[in-house]
Parts: C-alpha cells; structure tokens; sequence
C-alpha cells in the first residue's frame, strides 16, 4: 500500500511514540524513505519536542519553593 | 535525557507495581521507574506520621502543578495560589489517595479542579470552553520544509529560542497546550494524562498530535531562520 504525504503527516505523533500498527508503521517508514519534505517534518518535530522537555524552557518563579514550603510547614503545624 | 528517550524511543514503560499497607488500607501504587519505589514508602510514613517527609513527597511535582496552573489561570500569582492550595489539599487527602494511578496524576488532577473551581468562581471563562474540544476533526498541515538541521539542545540557553519556544506553546489552545504540557513536557505516559484531565486514551492522542503539529507549523520555520542566521554581533548576556 502506498499513501500520500497527507496521510503520513496524520500519522507522525504516532511514528514517534512508536504507537502505529507495524502495518502502518511500515507503509509509513517506506514513505518516509523516499519523501525529504517528510522525512523533515519528523525531524522537526522530533527536534522541537525534545528541545520543549528541556527543564530551561519553563522555569518555577523566584521564591515559588520557598513560600510553598513555607505553606506546607503552616499546614503540618495545624495538624 | 528522558524526553528524547521517550520520543526517539517507544511508550514502553517497564511497569512495576507493588502493594503498600497502611493502618486503614492498602495503597497499590504502579510505577514506571525506581524513585516511585520510595514515593510509596514515602506516603506510608506520611500516614503513619512522618509528616515532614510530605516535603521531599512533593519536590519532583512542583514545576508540573504550577505548569498546570499556569495553563488554566495565565496569571502568575493566581497560578502560584492554585499550586499551593493543590499542595495542601493533597496533604489533608493523603490517606483517601488510592493509588491506581501516580501520586502526581493525583496531583495534578487536584490542581485542575482547583483552577477550574476559582475560574468557575470568578466566572472568567465558561467552562464548556475551558474543557471543549475544538476541531477534533480538523487535521493540522504542518509546516513543508526540505530538510532540518538539527538544533542541538544547547541552542536553549539563548533567549530568543526560548522565547519562541515559550510563546509556542502559550498561544496553543487550552487543552491542546494540556495535554502537551503533560505528556511532553511533564512527560507523563498517555494513560496518566487522560486521568490527569479527566479525558480519554483517544483525545489525549489527538490532541497531542494537532499540539505537536501545531508547533512544528509555527516553530519549524522560526528556528529554522533563527539559528542559522550568524549573529552579526555576540553580546555576552544574550
């Protein structure tokens, strides 16, 4: 089976959580061998998730810990 | 790194589960990796009256919880509240936790219900919009590229890429930017964020795909501009 570029952009999430029937992966990977625009849309996105799960991206505001802590310490003190 | 374990890798989760009890009931807690092991031991001295420990409990979850309330409430402060509050109440329901899921699925679905409960309150948004799910037909093109270079996980210390990469996201719709705020950046497994949110296996994978679409449309060529145009000057704080 052959499908078209549209077809294999529904699937790239799936592709890179490896959660595609090894019938789809395959017709998938077999695409993707010959495609450079979708070969590049994977590496995209593969790319781009892992540079988002970087810990730099999102930081805890200044102080959050310490007042949160703080919190905490009240509660348990009630108790 | 175990984000790009995950995504280069599978949803192949060695699970272990084991059973803890406690002077009222048994805390069956699955996880996926080692630290969980201590968490379990970690809730049982809670109960039993270590309540110091709640402390080291919650360290690994408090960016998440704020994350998350962030997600729901876009102001800074009242998403601090809404963490703090999700902090406490978890302590005072520590014993009603019954650990099917992970101590931070419970977590963050304590926060949810906390934002959703203050936006309720203050009638902010109608929720049927918060909670709705937009074009769930609607496929997301990505952006047509030829090739991508990779940019290197170093490139997030400059500013500029990170600003890109924060506004991204920010200016996804609500729950698509949940659910990705969860899976890929939290990196909870599919299963966890659909408890997390109260939605199903098949919305998280959905949603997950037009979010990641999404951002690979708008981010693909800003990068892309971005890190291959040579800086004329390098300014050392940049």
């Amino acid at each position: 089976m052959v499908i078209d570029c549209k077809h294999v952009w529904n699937h790239i999430s799936g592709y890179l959580d490896e959660t595609l029937s090894e019938e789809t992966r395959t017709v998938v990977q077999k695409h993707l061998e010959h495609c450079e625009i979708c070969s590049a849309i994977l590496d995209s996105t593969r790319n781009i998730i892992i540079l988002t799960a970087d810990d730099r991206i999102f930081e805890l505001p200044a102080g959050f810990s310490e007042r949160l802590h703080a919190r905490i310490d009240l509660e348990l003190g009630d108790h | 790194m175990l984000a790009t374990n995950r995504v280069l890798g599978a949803e192949s989760f060695a699970r272990g589960a084991w059973t803890v009890g406690t002077s009222e009931s048994f805390i069956t807690v699955t996880t996926s990796e080692t630290p969980s092991r201590s968490e379990a031991e970690m809730i049982s001295a809670i109960l039993a009256g270590d309540t110091q420990l709640y402390h080291e409990l919650v360290r690994p979850y408090e960016r998440g919880v704020y994350l998350m309330a962030l997600s729901y409430m876009k102001d800074k402060d009242e998403a601090e509240d809404v963490a703090q509050e999700a902090f406490v109440r978890a302590l005072r329901n520590l014993a009603s936790f019954r650990a099917e899921s992970k101590f931070s699925t419970w977590l963050i679905s304590i926060a949810l219900n906390e934002a959703r409960g203050r936006l309720r309150r203050k009638s902010i948004v109608r929720m049927d919009s918060l909670d709705a799910t937009p074009e769930e037909d609607g496929a997301v093109s990505p952006a047509l590229l030829r090739d991508w270079r990779e940019i290197p996980s170093e490139a997030v210390e400059r500013g500029e890429i990170r600003l890109l990469l924060q506004e991204a996201i920010a200016s996804l719709p609500d729950n698509y930017r949940q659910v990705f705020l969860l899976r890929d950046v939290e990196e909870m497994n599919t299963k966890e964020a659909a408890e997390a949110l109260n939605i199903s296996i098949d919305s998280v994978k959905v949603r997950l795909h037009r979010a990641r679409m999404m951002l690979q449309k708008q981010l693909a060529p800003q990068l892309k501009a971005v890190t291959r145009t040579p800086q004329r000057r390098w300014l050392p704080w940049s």
